[in-house]
């Protein structure tokens, strides 16, 4: 083979696998994996889970420094992509030489809204979306006594868990009518409900925020409602949701709406440049879909490492797959509840451990289950990946 | 420290050093034993750090829990009465010295 060079933009899941998984199947080309970061590639769903816990920050990181050495991954750290140019194919960071590709592989993920929400800069108010932010808040954490969060889905739900378990109070707020409105069956939402009101969390739900506000030396002092009224706070995560990172495709010219456009071998409207992860819309069950989730960012990985290794176009057909640990409660989901026509739930939510299923046209398109892991394992299995796929390719996966 | 060896499905065996408190699946990563893939990063979400323990070794263990029979049953390669998911094999002085052998695939 010809000695090809891989530049993969962005060290997260997506990224960081794309690089291991090139190298596992045989990929003899130079490969650059590139992280605005100054820390190692490391994983992100621990930041509001385990890490907190005092998880060690080497067990945080993916690999060892030596593992890139050894695998001749050339990671280049504290790298700002600022452009793409694609008639001389290569990446242009802000500074320095810029590197130049053969294929080009955007893993450049999301970001938290959190700045869309005035005071969002206070001192004690955090995101959790990178290492710093996890580090910080731990510390601050500490002494913090009023705990806000705002925004009810699996990162905030997570934290509030954690900070209640920690005696802390615990006011979430939410704007929409349920929680984890965009990612679980209403039955799930109402469970989680109770859960978190019986552990001693305040919930407010159909309450927008305002805004943060600060006191003396700027440290945020409460959450301002939509009403007016004031839920007093020392420390609040802001967790809203996020955008896909896609400003370099855009600057470059590629296709891009909620997310890269990409076809279902991931390839953007450039065939030399591939997207994965949180930053790709890819087609899914006739529509498209952004999944932020480790099994779609680790499943287009290794769809995109196997096209170039092989040299054959390898399309993604894995089903998203998603957790989310909340004090004890292990949820677990496959495939995407939205589109579906009926639920049907197996065994009884009172006994803490019960699966939903969801059908649409009287496939089961996605099963949520709460500790029950033999209900998931089975789901694996079982979701109908037909959407995705001729179901001929999906058993074939 | 504590020893584990790994056997790859050549045969071919490596040994290493495992702090105390860490997992038989972190050992693996620190170690570049590819064949443990570590999905989920240890949070019993996958069953890509599938191993099958030595019979030589399976009394020292703890059982697993429900939830990791449960999730084995996701492994890839065939699942046996040795099998475990390598992230919830902490090590302790009472397993230095295991053996674990690699399987064929994890995905």
């Amino acid at each position: 083979m010809t000695q090809a060079q891989v530049v993969i933009v962005g060290a997260g899941h997506a990224g960081f696998t794309a690089a291991a998984s090139l190298r596992r199947n045989g990929y003899a080309g130079a490969i650059a994996l590139i992280t605005a970061e100054s820390c190692l590639p490391y994983q992100r769903p621990p930041l509001s889970k385990g890490y907190l816990d005092g998880l060690r920050e080497d067990r945080l990181s993916f690999r060892p420094e030596h593992f890139y050495e050894r695998k001749g991954i050339e990671l280049l750290r504290a790298y700002r992509v600022e452009e793409i140019d694609r008639t001389a194919k290569a990446v242009v960071p802000a500074s320095g030489e810029s590197l130049r590709y053969d294929h080009l592989i955007l893993a450049t993920g999301s970001t938290p809204q959190a700045a869309r929400l005035p005071g969002n800069d206070l001192d004690g108010v955090f995101r959790l979306h990178r290492r710093a932010d996890a580090d910080a808040l731990r510390e601050r954490l500490v002494t913090a006594r009023e705990v806000v969060i705002v925004g009810g889905g699996f990162i905030g739900l997570e934290f509030a868990a954690h900070a209640r378990g920690r005696g802390k109070n615990v006011t979430i707020v939410e704007a929409a009518d349920r929680l984890m409105a965009r990612a679980v069956t209403p039955v799930m939402s109402e469970f989680f409900l109770r859960e978190h009101v019986s552990a001693g969390s305040r919930v407010l739900l159909d309450t927008p925020v305002a805004r943060l506000v600060g006191g003396d030396g700027s440290r945020v002092q409460g959450v301002e409602l939509h009403d007016g009224s004031l839920v007093k706070a020392d420390l609040v995560v802001v967790g809203v949701g996020v955008r896909a990172n896609t400003g370099l495709a855009e600057r470059a010219g590629l296709a891009v709406n909620d997310g890269v456009l990409v076809d279902r071998c991931l390839r953007t409207s450039d065939p030399d440049i591939f997207a994965i992860g949180d930053c790709a819309s890819y087609p899914y069950r006739n529509r498209r879909a952004r999944h932020e989730c480790v099994e779609n960012a680790v499943g287009q990985a290794h769809a995109v490492a196997g096209t170039l290794t092989s040299g054959e176009s390898q399309p993604y057909r894995r089903t998203p797959v998603f957790w989310s640990d909340q004090a004890d409660l292990k949820l677990q989901i496959v495939g995407d509840f939205s589109g579906s026509d009926r639920t049907e739930v197996i065994s009884d939510p009172a006994g803490r451990s019960f699966s939903v299923n969801c059908y649409r046209d009287g496939a089961l398109i996605a099963v949520e289950s709460v500790n029950r892991p033999s209900d998931h394992v089975a789901a694996r299995k079982l979701v109908d990946r037909s959407g995705c796929s001729s179901p001929a390719q999906a058993e074939g996966s | 420290m504590a020893k584990i060896t790994f056997v790859r499905r050549t045969g071919q065996q490596e040994t290493v050093d495992a702090e105390m408190g860490t997992s038989v699946m972190e050992a693996a990563l620190d170690n570049d034993i590819d064949e443990i893939v570590a999905e989920c990063g240890g949070s019993m979400s996958c069953a890509t750090c599938h191993v099958y323990v030595d019979d030589k070794d399976l009394g020292r263990l703890a059982p697993p829990s429900d939830t990791e029979i449960a999730m084995l049953e996701g492994a890839a390669a065939p699942v046996k009465p040795s099998s475990r998911l390598s992230c919830q094999l902490t090590m302790t002085a009472g397993l230095d010295g295991i053996t674990v052998f690699l399987p064929e695939e994890q995905y």
